[in-house]
């Protein structure tokens, strides 16, 4: 769809951007040495870190990569928020507390406090590099995302924009601005998703949504399924217009053409089932590439001028229970069980493209849903296996289920946040406050999400339905949109500036002064961190630019299974076995590091994602890597611990 | 040793080694009954999807409740735990 930037939206994003760059400066003067900079001097108020903690950890990819989920697929969008949230628990119970006694600026610190190894510094310091690359990557291309409509730029200068406030605020004060970024934008987050919430209640559920621009797909009259063959308008209760013969590359497809007698426009309509012996047809939207190259949509030029048109906002509940046409306001309870009873029009991409005279056709088509369908798990591609019986495709989702939970307590940009607090008490009251936030807010998606799904708002041509929260909130007006659009950004600012903290920290504190063996004073310290935010912000900007056309929630799972593999096992067995060694740790970094990355790289999602290959060619037989690789990550250093055991005793301070 | 010691940030370790262990202990045991709770959700979904379709109360399939007690109870969790160490730090 094409969005027209409104002067509010604008006007409200650059006040965001304004205050957050405004607090940097701020709190610029205040930071002069390396424990301001980087862990911001252990100052920050415990309430003040919990609320930052949901600030760096809901990302643009839990925010509008969850709700578009959810908009699109129902439940499974929830199982994300379920998994993340659940990871908090391994992180408060086992790490929080630990870490904090023993660390101080970096997750390498932690894993190194009993031996001071130059190798665990250095594995430590890349698998912390690795992670926070691979999480920034969606952060920046979720940012182009979010700019392209809101202020109608393309994707390099919004992912540019993102870079360069973002390597402001880093600069200019490190760990304190960033923490206030986000504790700003939490909060922010929170509250206006518990405002977008209560007004999806209190609006309840329609047959009938007024979102402009909105309007249902025409449906036609049900036709004998015996009879498809040669039917005619009039058979199908068209008037106007004549049916085209299916010809070509649309004779085995489930559609159907007609030509208006007037205008000569081409509808393509969906066959559907409505009983055993019954079939009807539901208008599609299109998008057509001629051989040419000029882009169609619905038959006409793609555009919001004369003669031109858009792809029109779907999503809408076809029937409520008892044949009502509106419920007034709903409780959270009564929402689920209308649903629960309700028929919802979905749509969805035909994946085979059809090539017709040079030109390429993608349709997009409703389908009628049971709203009890939409609220179990297994309705998307990517979890649609667990309803099957293929074992890998249960494996495939226990994995990621796994890493979801394992990957959270050992995502560096999380755990250096516990540095930033003065004591373990004040670690532990922060993390309640964080998962107290985090939970209210993943509450809150499966509303937003459905609101989206059921409001027509849905943005068909949009691959992940990233915008589907915004949408939503434009649903009930301009300023809320604004609003809401702006917060997004503000989230994509506060996690990528803790993410460029973790890397600089990691670069300065583990590669150039433990392994390189750089005597650096506090202030070069501080300086070096400085130009190394610099490169990893460009480096970010750059990536961002490169991955444009990457799914979004795809990159966040390969950082969650890559953290989980190479951390968790070295952070728990360092905890909780005696036996541990330094080699023990470095060994099982590295080989969960590689491992699951390798994993990733053979699989089917990789393969067809990224390489435009079958993914039955791929070389293992399920695409999440965390079932295996984290219980390797353990086999290693357990294995390797036993070997080492007697020489790391002997020579433990290296 | 010292050249590895780059000074600044204090360490946190301002609890007695018997309330970190005791903290430790207490933090292992609600972790296994959240893991347990949270296991027992994924392997519903993966190998028996129609009991989520169940709908046990209010018209709510078991999907929805079970999601909601995850979030609810990770809170919980995480309340009981805070008081159980604030108790013992205070002791």
């Amino acid at each position: 769809m094409i969005y027209t930037p409104s002067a509010l939206a604008v006007t409200v994003f650059g006040l965001f951007v304004a205050l957050t760059l405004g607090l940097s400066f701020y709190f610029a003067g205040r930071t002069r040495s390396a424990q301001g900079y980087f862990a911001a001097g252990g100052s920050i108020p415990w309430f003040v870190n919990g609320v930052a903690f949901a600030g760096d950890y809901l990302s643009a990819a839990s925010f509008l990569g969850i709700c578009g989920m959810i908009a699109s697929y129902g439940y499974d969008g929830f199982l994300y928020s379920i998994g993340y949230l659940a990871g908090w628990i391994v992180a408060l119970l086992v790490i929080a507390e630990p870490l904090k006694r023993m660390g101080r600026y970096t997750f390498a610190d932690a894993l190194d406090s009993r031996f001071k190894s130059r190798a665990i510094k250095l594995s430590a310091g890349i698998s912390t590099l690795a992670v926070s690359v691979f999480y920034l990557i969606p952060q920046m291309v979720g940012a182009g995302a979010l700019v392209k409509p809101l202020l109608g730029l393309p994707h390099w200068v919004g992912v540019s924009m993102v870079g360069a406030v973002v390597m402001l605020i880093v600069i200019t004060a490190g760990m304190v601005s960033t923490t206030y970024v986000q504790f700003l934008k939490g909060s922010l987050l929170v509250l206006f998703s518990a405002v977008l919430t209560v007004m999806v209640l209190n609006r309840g559920l329609t047959t009938e949504p007024t979102n402009p621009g909105y309007r249902p797909p025409r449906a036609t009259r049900e036709v004998s399924a015996s009879a498809i063959e040669s039917l005619t308008a009039s058979d199908l209760g068209l008037a106007n217009c004549e049916v085209l013969p299916a010809k070509g590359p649309w004779r085995d497809r489930p559609y159907l053409r007609t030509r208006d007698d007037k205008t000569g426009l081409v509808t393509v309509w969906r066959k559907t089932p409505v009983s055993d012996s019954a079939v009807m047809y539901y208008e599609t939207q299109t998008q057509t590439t001629t051989a040419e190259g000029r882009e169609l949509v619905n038959g006409l030029p793609h555009g919001v001028g004369p003669g031109e048109t858009d792809f029109f906002p779907v999503g809408h509940i076809e029937r409520l229970p008892e044949g009502a046409s509106h419920t007034g306001p709903l409780g959270p309870i009564g929402f689920f069980s209308t649903l629960e009873q309700s028929q919802i029009m979905l749509w969805s991409k035909d994946p085979v493209k059809i090539v017709d005279d040079g030109a390429t056709t993608t349709v997009f088509y409703p389908q009628l849903t049971a709203g009890s369908d939409v609220l179990l798990p297994g309705k998307s591609p990517t979890f649609q296996g667990i309803r099957g019986d293929d074992l890998y495709a249960k494996l495939n989702f226990l994995s990621l289920m796994l890493a979801l939970f394992g990957g959270t307590a050992s995502l560096p940009h999380i755990l250096i946040r516990y540095y930033t607090v003065k004591d373990q008490a004040a670690a532990r009251k922060s993390t309640v406050v964080g998962i107290a936030s985090i939970g209210f807010f993943y509450l809150l998606t499966l509303f937003m999400g459905l609101g989206a799904m059921t409001s027509g708002v849905i943005d068909v041509s949009s691959a992940n339905n990233n915008m589907a929260a915004p949408l939503l909130a434009k649903s009930f007006g301009e300023l809320l949109f604004a609003m809401i659009s702006a917060i997004a950004f503000t989230t994509v600012l506060g996690t990528v500036s803790g993410l460029i903290v973790a890397a600089s920290g990691a670069v300065v504190h583990d590669l150039l002064t433990s392994v390189a063996g750089l005597k650096l004073t506090d202030h070069e310290k501080v300086r070096a961190g400085k130009w190394a935010a610099g490169a990893v912000g460009l480096l970010a900007i750059g990536l961002g630019i490169l991955f444009e056309q990457m799914n979004v929630s795809f990159l966040v799972g390969w950082a969650f299974s890559v953290a989980a593999s190479a951390n968790l096992p070295s952070l728990v067995m360092l905890l909780f076995w005696k036996g541990t060694t330094r080699q023990g740790i470095t060994a099982a970094i590295l080989v969960g590091m590689v491992a699951s990355l390798a994993w990733i790289l053979l699989s089917g999602d990789t393969f067809k994602d990224v390489y435009g290959l079958p993914a039955t060619s791929a070389l293992v037989p399920f695409s999440q890597p965390g079932i295996v690789t984290i219980p390797l990550g353990f086999a290693v250093l357990v294995v390797v611990s036993l070997l080492t055991r007697e020489k790391s005793a002997a020579v433990q301070s290296d | 040793m010292a050249h590895w010691d780059h000074g600044g940030n204090k360490t946190g370790d301002d609890a007695s080694p018997a309330t970190n262990l005791r903290n430790a202990r207490i933090g292992m045991v609600l972790f296994v009954i959240y893991s347990a709770f949270y296991a027992g959700f994924v392997l519903i979904a993966a190998f028996s999807p129609a009991t989520m379709a169940e709908r046990p109360w209010a018209g709510i399939n078991l999907a929805i409740w079970y999601g909601f007690a995850l979030l609810g109870a990770a809170f919980l969790v995480a309340m009981v735990y805070s008081w159980v160490c604030r108790a013992r730090d205070g002791s």
